[in-house]
């Protein structure tokens, strides 16, 4: 600390002899007024730099590393609530039977119900309960997944919070994020929530069995999803009927196959 | 609202950051947030006087830089402004999925004495 105003100003010798710093010049730059001991006001400007997210990315990056030294092909699905997340899931679990096996991470503010389902299909889950948190985070994800065993899966899904805002700004160590968006929400999602739409490698249209009944503007939506997705693989599925599951778990497949090169 | 655990960040790293200046006070803690972010500025504002109560920072002023996003055209080579979040070029339409700005989310300065 500078010793001549105690303005906290560290020089070469902060604790012994002179302040190690010149105060006309130093002080001068932080705004700070070097007038008479009663108007000091010794503010110092620091300069940080650092993400507000830094924690929440190492733990991400963390994970990453660790994912990927198991092998495993992980997904990140974020959707608004009602989207199809769960079910999508479970069909494509089932599905990938034989070919990829899958865990899978299951974050809902209450209940697990979410879980209680995929179990029922013989899928190992576990479920985070976030109480009043409207995302995932990439610290909850490392210790659901040490729930899991790890070595027997190829595939694991993380099932966010059914949220399109808050989850965008959180990476979870996953290799893809996935963004769903149903033809009952409307072609105009991707332009309401560009960050989430924008962060997405895969943005995966659920629920076309229902795009008639729904007044689904495909060309619309399409077109919406370029502009703000430009850079994610599209996918259209009925998770119900079972139409372009075929692509889309061949696509998984394909992910994993890379992956293990 | 994941807004107030940000927040929560942000005073803790400026306390930390008064901490290792050896001051005692936080005055202003300047930030800096893209657009493209998915955090909006008005609930940090809203978040930042309850988190700095009863801390160093109490009273602390809260500045935040918006930084707008931008995209890379690589046809024109030139960079541009993404209005409304679309990342199509108003020069030659091209959309671009290369965002060079708006993601930020930081702690660029504190005020400390």
């Amino acid at each position: 600390m500078c010793r001549e105003c105690g303005c906290g100003e560290s020089g070469a010798d902060g604790l012994a002899g002179d302040p190690g710093h010149d105060h006309a010049v130093d002080h001068a730059a932080a705004g700070h007024r070097a007038g008479g001991a009663g108007a000091h006001e010794p503010h110092q400007a620091v300069a940080v730099h650092r993400s507000l997210l830094e924690k929440n990315e190492r733990l991400a990056e963390r994970n990453r590393g660790y994912f990927q030294a198991k092998g495993l092909l992980v997904l990140n699905v974020a959707s608004s609530p009602g989207s199809g997340k769960t079910t999508l899931i479970q069909r494509t679990a089932e599905r990938l039977a034989g070919r990829l096996r899958v865990g899978v991470v299951v974050g809902d503010l209450a209940t697990d119900n979410d879980a209680a389902r995929l179990r029922s299909s013989g899928i190992p889950v576990v479920q985070i309960t976030t109480g009043t948190v409207c995302h995932l985070e990439a610290e909850m994800v490392s210790r659901a997944a040490a729930q899991l065993d790890l070595d027997a899966l190829d595939l694991l899904i993380i099932e966010n919070v059914g949220n399109l805002v808050c989850p965008a700004s959180y990476d979870l160590g996953e290799d893809l994020r996935v963004v769903l968006l149903s033809t009952t929400e409307g072609e105009d999602k991707p332009l309401k929530y560009p960050p989430m739409f924008h962060s997405a490698n895969v943005a995966v249209v659920t629920k076309t069995d229902l795009a008639a009944a729904a007044g689904w503007d495909r060309e619309q939506a399409m077109a919406n999803l370029h502009r703000v997705s430009h850079h994610a693989m599209l996918f259209e599925v009925s998770a119900r009927t079972g139409a372009g599951m075929e692509a889309w778990c061949d696509f998984l497949v394909q992910q994993h196959a890379a992956r293990r090169r | 609202m994941h807004e107030v655990g940000i927040i929560q960040n942000a005073v803790a790293m400026a306390l930390q950051t008064a901490r290792e200046s050896g001051a005692i006070r936080v005055h202003r803690v300047r930030l800096r947030v893209g657009t493209m972010s998915g955090v909006v500025p008005d609930a940090l504002r809203f978040a930042f006087d309850l988190v700095c109560q009863g801390t160093a920072a109490e009273g602390a002023e809260l500045e935040i830089e918006e930084v707008p996003a931008a995209c890379w055209c690589a046809a024109c080579a030139a960079e541009f402004v993404c209005e409304d979040y679309i990342n199509e070029c108003p020069r030659c339409h091209a959309v671009s999925g290369e965002l060079r700005r708006g993601r930020e989310l930081e702690l660029a300065t504190v005020e400390v004495s």
